[in-house]
């Protein structure tokens, strides 16, 4: 196959992309475990650990400008760095929102939680689920199954409605409450974000395959 | 930078009669590593090419200063072996210049002329390694009586370079090798070559910057006889440090 070290590098980026989705997802994980366990001392490692992430992300976009500068792609392998470039910095703010929930451990310190972790728990699990996905058709160059994923962005959606009256609720009976429950909204809105970048990944990977630039789902929030 | 070079210039002037073609060119290129030099025309690119080889001694009236460093050993010593010196430097010309004859007679030519093998499975086994090497083996090996401008120029390039490492050369220079070549066959060789880097020490001038770009380690620049830098092939394209690079290899140039 002729330019086989060029594909060689195509696929070492892919490789960082799915690496990098990891390190976000164990983000995400460890900081809703945080919240789940008041645990003060995990949520500083997850905003220690963010640097990591951002350092992922700056030398992604290292390769990604060289092999541009370098290889002069062009077509799909061209349409493949950009994407690479921008679900990069996607995953960069995902895992600023999972450092942002664990900011909001550190917040809440030993306080109990206005109330235990149902939605919230479902809203980190369904979002997970969807970057999962959504790497997946990254791999695959699959544009139908990228569409599907931001279909999982409405649940997500619904849920943190749920969650965002309920503790609105909470506030309304009781201003004591306040503190507490506006840090678990935070999180919640967090989550929510989550699944808005994922979404934007979605984009880029239609635009991947097909080369059509065009939103997928626009979220009500 | 962090390398043992292969080849080191200190110094080094040239003049073809009274005109300055090479000016105090410092340059160290890396071992079993591919080093692209670029230019506008006329910037001595290929001047500094036969200096390797001492190529330029063939041309009239030419005059050299300052030393040429390869292993240790300043080539510009008049004691030098030219012979031996451009069997180990070897070099690759724009056009592909086979011989004559066949394709069997072209590889074994050198060996004869360096007396390096005698017997004929000797030869014969060494021109299974050298077309092994360049990727001509499989196309060839029941044509080896063909004759080798039959071939098409892809292949007769890949003849010419195999055609030097049969010799068990050091370092092959290149001047401008895929000028002549269709875009496909010049990703071929430039593959070729990334292969072939890993036992051989590559210089390669080129007027094209995305071949320079996409092939080499490291590139060097040259404007007006002068090497105005040198660096990571990667560094140059993307962060280069003289403004006059940034103008040439982004085309505000001229």
């Amino acid at each position: 196959m002729v330019r086989e070290s060029f594909c060689k590098y195509i696929k070492d980026l892919e490789k960082d992309v799915v690496d990098m989705s990891r390190m976000v997802i164990a983000a995400i994980n460890r900081s809703i475990e945080a919240l789940k366990t008041h645990n003060a001392d995990e949520a500083e490692r997850i905003i220690e650990d963010d640097m990591l992430i951002n350092k992922k992300r700056w030398d992604l976009e290292e390769k990604c400008i060289n092999l541009i500068a370098t290889q002069q792609p062009v077509a799909s392998d061209l349409r493949e760095i950009i994407a690479v470039l921008n679900i990069a910095t996607e995953l960069e703010r995902i895992g600023d929102y999972a450092e942002g929930i664990g900011k909001i451990v550190v917040m809440q310190g030993t306080e109990p939680l206005i109330k235990s972790l149902v939605d919230i728990l479902q809203m980190a699990a369904l979002g997970i689920s969807m970057l999962e996905k959504s790497i997946d058709a990254f791999l695959k160059r699959d544009a139908k199954a990228a569409e599907m994923v931001c279909a999982d962005d409405d649940k997500i959606d619904l849920l943190y409605d749920r969650v965002y009256r309920e503790l609105l609720s909470y506030m309304i009976e009781d201003p004591k409450t306040i503190t507490r429950a506006t840090y678990l909204i935070w999180a919640a809105h967090n989550l929510e974000r989550i699944a808005d970048r994922v979404t934007n990944i979605c984009e880029r990977i239609v635009f991947l395959v097909t080369g059509r630039m065009e939103e997928i789902k626009v979220s009500k929030y | 930078m962090e390398f043992a070079p292969k080849i080191e210039t200190v110094g080094l002037n040239l003049h073809y009669g009274g005109f300055l073609a090479l000016q105090d060119v410092n340059i160290k290129v890396p071992a079993q590593n591919i080093t692209a030099i670029i230019g506008p025309s006329g910037c001595g690119k290929s001047t500094l090419l036969r200096c390797f080889n001492r190529m330029n001694d063939l041309i009239e009236h030419t005059e050299v200063d300052g030393r040429i460093v390869i292993d240790g050993r300043n080539i510009l010593d008049p004691n030098t072996d030219l012979i031996f010196l451009r069997r180990k430097i070897g070099m690759v010309f724009q056009r592909p210049n086979v011989f004559d004859l066949s394709i069997y007679n072209n590889l074994r030519f050198g060996l004869r002329i360096h007396r390096m093998l005698d017997g004929k499975d000797e030869v014969m086994d060494a021109i299974r390694q050298g077309l092994e090497h360049v990727g001509l083996w499989q196309d060839l090996k029941d044509k080896l009586r063909k004759n080798a401008r039959t071939l098409t120029l892809e292949q007769q390039q890949r003849l010419c370079i195999a055609r030097v490492i049969i010799l068990k050369p050091d370092i092959i220079l290149l001047d401008e090798p895929c000028s002549a070549l269709d875009p496909v066959s010049t990703l071929k060789i430039e593959d070729l070559l990334r292969v072939l880097k890993q036992e051989y020490t590559i210089i390669i001038v080129t007027h094209n910057m995305q071949q320079a770009a996409r092939v080499s380690d490291y590139t060097g620049f040259m404007y007006l006889g002068q090497l105005i830098e040198f660096g990571q092939t990667q560094q140059i394209f993307t962060k280069p440090k003289e403004k006059l690079t940034e103008n040439y290899i982004s085309g505000h140039f001229g």
